[in-house]
């Protein structure tokens, strides 16, 4: 019987000539090794943590566990140490899922920040709008999982003026976000209304520059790097476990510092 | 041999076995997933563990892997502890520690004269390797808590210099652990009775050698 998956006509072998170089570029060799040290790679060290594996679902209920215990020792009034502005980096490193060279900047002229869920006043936002709310300043130590770190100086207001303008449910779990770069993320709701959470608008006292954030990005003193999405164009609020995308990766939730 | 025949408690009884093989299990998991998230950014230029070596593909994983492990070590060493105060076991068998004693261990030692006839008596430098292990454990415990929740604990993050210099000093307290286990486990290879007895208890010891 003829397999359901074979075209009934073979494909036209001009479609190799065009695509020579392509061919050419992948390296039997080179997949064959990759292959070989992938393999003995999950044979030596065992510990595929992919989410479907036993072991994997594990180290993922013991992640979630982390997330309870980090919430329990996350003391809402504990300020973070702050820095003198002197020492502010300038410019404040770059980092992203992508390289530098693939950065989308974000058109402020048509930019408006969608609300969704549990919040009242859900007319989106323009980027005018954030310098009516009270402005907030601080210069604190950046912290990425990786291990490095900077003191970076952030303005803007607090994501809680926001949410409080907004008539947000400020009992619900979560608040998410939605980013132009497609970086899903979301944080609970006690650092949500810590004082040092903002919604930045401006770095070193300037308006952020595309690389970092513009229009609107967050900035949480109590929380690792990857937890701080940038080009915010979306806010949630909502009481359904949202994820993120590093968190969809295995990356720790709670993430707080 | 010294071993009594009245019916004394083993040189290592079944609750310190099972705690001792628990935290061999759960420092190979924290050394080698270390490891993994080490290399996302190194401390020392040039100097990267090889995949191999490495508990998770990369890491995520080995954060995943750390961060489970962490609870196995802190519960078991805390048990360790408790036990060891309480008994009396870690100041009968540990202390005192003399200098002259290391000394002239160290002295034998270079000239070969290995006395481990009964290995129911540590000789000073296995007392105090022993000590400094235990407590590398106890500052590794500390110093990793400390880089989870630098802010949490801002204050003594500070005392010990700060995040960058807790990461430094987590990663000596890994070195010393490392070095003690390659001599740990070369010295147990060498007197292979020391390893059965960890595996089964060992000669039973004099009644009354052990403190209440």
């Amino acid at each position: 019987m003829r397999s359901p998956f074979r075209p009934d006509a073979p494909p036209d072998p001009g479609v190799l000539d065009d695509h020579r170089a392509l061919i050419r570029s992948l390296q039997r060799r080179k997949l064959l090794r990759g292959g070989i040290s992938l393999g003995a790679l999950s044979l030596l060290t065992g510990c595929d943590v992919s989410s479907s594996t036993s072991v994997g679902k594990a180290l993922n209920l013991i992640s979630a566990w982390n997330d309870r215990v980090q919430a329990a020792l996350f003391d809402p009034d504990k300020l973070a140490p702050t820095y003198p502005a002197s020492m502010i980096l300038r410019p404040p490193k770059f980092n992203a899922y992508f390289d530098i060279t693939e950065l989308k900047p974000v058109d402020a002229a048509t930019w408006k920040l969608e609300l969704s869920g549990l919040i009242a006043d859900k007319r989106p936002w323009t980027a005018e709008r954030f310098a009516t709310l009270p402005q907030s300043s601080m210069v604190i130590r950046h912290i990425c999982v990786e291990g490095w770190d900077y003191i970076g100086g952030w303005s803007g207001p607090t994501l809680r003026s926001f949410l409080e303008r907004v008539g947000a449910d400020l009992t619900a779990k979560y608040v998410a976000f939605q980013t132009a770069d497609d970086y899903p993320s979301s944080i609970d709701m006690p650092t949500a209304l810590h004082p040092q959470t903002l919604l930045a608008t401006k770095y070193g006292g300037q308006t952020l520059d595309d690389p970092f954030g513009f229009p609107l990005r967050l900035r949480m003193a109590t929380k690792l790097g990857y937890k701080n999405p940038k080009w915010i164009t979306a806010i949630t609020v909502t009481n359904r476990y949202p994820g993120g995308y590093w968190e969809s990766l295995g990356e720790n939730w709670f993430g707080g510092i | 041999m010294a071993a009594a025949t009245t019916a004394g408690p083993r040189l290592h009884p079944l609750g310190v076995r099972i705690m001792h093989w628990t935290n061999a299990a759960a420092m190979l998991i924290m050394i080698t997933s270390g490891w993994g998230i080490y290399d996302d950014y190194v401390i020392v230029n040039g100097l990267h563990f090889p995949p191999a070596l490495r508990l998770g593909s990369w890491a995520v994983p080995s954060l995943l892997w750390h961060f489970a492990g962490m609870w196995l070590l802190a519960l078991n060493g805390l048990a360790y502890l408790i036990y060891g105060v309480v008994t009396g076991r870690l100041r009968e068998r540990l202390l005192p520690i003399r200098a002259s004693e290391v000394l002239s261990t160290v002295r034998d030692t270079l000239h070969f004269k290995i006395a481990h006839d009964d290995i129911t008596v540590y000789n000073a430098v296995q007392k105090l390797l022993y000590v400094v292990v235990i407590l590398a454990g106890i500052a590794q415990v500390v110093t990793g808590l400390l880089i989870w929740k630098p802010v949490q604990f801002s204050s003594a993050a500070a005392l010990l210099g700060g995040f960058q210099a807790l990461r430094l000093e987590h990663f000596i307290g890994m070195t010393i652990i490392v070095g003690f286990l390659v001599v740990h486990v070369a010295l147990s290879l060498l007197v292979p009775s020391t390893l059965w007895a960890m595996l089964t208890g060992g000669p039973r010891r004099p009644r009354g050698a052990v403190r209440p």
